[in-house]
């Protein structure tokens, strides 16, 4: 149903673009070849009326044709087959790193609650979720690449998945500029989460029974503050695509935020409009995923068929 | 987790970019613990809700200092030109590219354009963008939020599929989509990020109307006749102002991210007018260099203002909270 939507909201996005598309794609020459004008018009469906081609598309969608790019004289389908895999390395790389990094540096911060260590990374946290992730990316390739020519200051370029890997040097660099911002949005999550936790009555059922701080800590604490972290995750997902764009944008990272920004410039709707939908799926899947490990994670949460 | 709606079983957050806005639910606490004490003080009059929430948010040092911080860049943008003169329009090669010196304390540009000044300019079409795309998409997702929760049942319902709809395109893709198609003019630009970001607020606020509209004030208005206008804009908007003050502090943190980085893409402000992230993108080329005078003040200038925005929305949420006790 959600997805209904956003497939009418995106058609209609692409229906207000002003002009002609046949002319934005054959360019200005076309004017004066009526002819082609109108062949194209066919072939693409622009004559028919409005609603014809939404259902046309949808129809198209529902098997699996995402459309044609008119730039790269490609199926939309077919470039998101060789660039999804890239950006989904890249994504679950650095959200791995981050989930890494983050949740020790919140269980850290929860312990040692307004001490300085706490101040420190909260200080920390906050200034990297306000830095723009272009930024973070600029100076990583200013000061690892330039200054410091330890990695390239590229993504990298190769064909397939496996040729991404295979340069893993080049991928260090984008992998934690991206994972630096997620870090400062999941720590902070897990320290409100472990302090939530600390303050239950199992924490101090534990203590009384004698358990050490470090067992309860782990034990009993750290499991119970993961429980919103994955739901988290999956909640987050919108975000850290928009990152991974970005990231993408800064290397060159032949992933599908970089073609996603690319088309955005060279106006090619099919491709943005294949992507749109894609990427809301992603996301969808994502949230009902959270939900999903909430209820499994967590055995006081039942939903209740209506 | 206040903030959440009564509505969704798990306690996440209401979306990833709007993540602070949830992230701390151990303040109230702290909060409350800080204004019970001065309450208790002096034994004489009762203090106003609004009193005691303006004391915690003096209190709270990093709400103040984000304050601070806020107007200081607010002036430096909008007053800064009136003193300090530079001239931001005509292109003169002969001073391209110089490094800080005393009589551009910043260098030059590319164009010859004297940093510091065009710090400022940029900074005026960054934070006007900003503040204005949050009050837009404040007053659209109160109104959206408001409508949905008061009247309830099927409009309802469609109202927040299309929300949830719109929330499941990452607000950066749209944005992207919708200035691939329109050239974007500041106002134009102002409006996109507006039509992307009203949805959490919505959100925010139909959670707070579903609870308000039962409550006995509301209901007595409508026994003396008053009508669902009247119960959107005088009852309901007003006494959610709690939460959707701290809300549009977010929204103008990420608003003006959001500029940013349609910018530093080449879909932002169009040429030549630039806003901070325009100055990134154009020192970017030339920052491997080493003019590293082109990208670190306005990125300095970026992140202090988002970092403002938080700690300002966080003290604020602080304060709220105290009087959604205290009520």
């Amino acid at each position: 149903m959600v997805l209904l939507i956003v497939t009418m909201i995106t058609f209609a996005l692409l229906r207000m673009i002003p002009g002609n598309v046949a002319v934005a794609v054959m360019g200005p020459g076309a004017y004066r070849n009526p002819e082609a004008i109108k062949l194209f018009n066919e072939t693409y469906g622009f004559n028919l009326p409005w609603y014809r081609q939404y259902l046309l598309w949808l129809g198209n969608l529902a098997r699996g044709n995402l459309g044609f790019s008119w730039t790269l004289n490609q199926s939309v389908a077919s470039l998101l087959a060789t660039r999804l895999p890239k950006t989904i390395a890249l994504v679950g790389l650095s959200t791995l790193l981050a989930l890494v990094v983050a949740i020790p540096i919140g269980v850290i911060q929860a312990v040692r609650r307004n001490k300085l260590t706490d101040h420190v990374f909260n200080a920390l946290s906050t200034i990297f979720y306000a830095t723009p992730v272009f930024l973070i990316g600029i100076v990583s390739i200013l000061l690892f690449a330039i200054k410091f020519p330890i990695f390239p200051p590229e993504g990298p370029q190769g064909e397939g998945v496996g040729a991404i890997f295979a340069d893993f040097n080049a991928l260090i660099l984008p992998i934690c500029t991206l994972a630096l911002v997620t870090i400062a949005l999941f720590s902070r999550y897990m320290r409100s989460s472990v302090l939530d936790n600390l303050t239950e009555d199992y924490v101090r059922t534990a203590r009384a029974k004698g358990a050490s701080e470090r067992r309860v800590l782990i034990r009993h604490v750290l499991r119970n503050s993961l429980i919103p972290i994955a739901t988290l995750l999956g909640l987050s997902l919108p975000g850290i695509l928009a990152g991974a764009l970005i990231t993408e944008a800064v290397f060159n990272y032949p992933g599908m935020g970089y073609l996603f920004f690319q088309s955005a410039l060279k106006q090619d709707y099919p491709t943005l409009l294949g992507f749109t939908v894609v990427v809301a799926l992603a996301t969808v899947v994502g949230s009902l995923l959270a939900d999903i490990a909430y209820a499994v994670l967590d055995p006081r949460v039942r939903y209740v068929s209506s | 987790m206040t903030l959440n709606l009564p509505a969704d079983p798990p306690p996440g957050p209401e979306s990833s970019s709007m993540g602070l806005a949830t992230a701390t639910s151990e303040p109230l606490g702290e909060a409350s613990a800080a204004a019970a004490a001065p309450g208790m003080l002096p034994a004489g009059k009762p203090r106003s809700a609004f009193r005691r929430s303006l004391e915690v948010f003096l209190e709270n040092k990093l709400a103040v200092t984000g304050v601070a911080i806020f107007v200081a860049v607010f002036l430096f943008c909008f007053l800064g030109p009136v003193f300090y003169h530079t001239d931001q329009v005509h292109v003169n090669l002969a001073i391209e590219n110089l490094p800080p010196s005393a009589e551009h304390p910043l260098g030059t540009d590319a164009n010859g354009h004297d940093v510091l000044g065009r710090l400022m300019v940029a900074g005026q079409i960054s934070l006007t963008v900003g503040i204005a795309a949050a009050a837009l998409a404040t007053i659209v997702g109160v109104l959206w939020g408001a409508v949905a929760g008061y009247f309830g049942g099927p409009l309802d319902s469609v109202m927040m599929r299309i929300v949830d709809a719109m929330l499941s395109i990452p607000t950066l893709f749209l944005a992207l989509v919708v200035v691939a198609i329109v050239t974007p003019t500041t106002p134009i630009l102002i409006l996109v990020i507006a039509l992307t970001s009203w949805l959490t607020t919505s959100r925010l606020v139909r959670g707070e109307a579903l609870s308000l509209r039962v409550r006995e004030y509301v209901q007595a208005m409508k026994v003396m006749g008053g009508g669902g206008t009247r119960a959107v804009l005088r009852h309901i908007a007003p006494n959610a102002i709690g939460t959707i003050m701290v809300n549009a502090t977010f929204q103008v943190a990420d608003a003006i991210a959001l500029v940013v980085a349609l910018s530093y893409l080449g879909l932002g402000i169009a040429p030549p007018k630039q806003d901070w992230g325009g100055m990134l993108s154009d020192g970017v080329q030339y920052v491997y260099n080493g003019y590293w005078w082109l990208i670190f003040p306005a990125g300095i200038a970026i992140i202090l203002v988002i970092t403002a925005a938080i700690f300002v929305g966080e003290g604020l949420r602080d304060a709220v909270e105290v009087r959604l006790q205290r009520r």
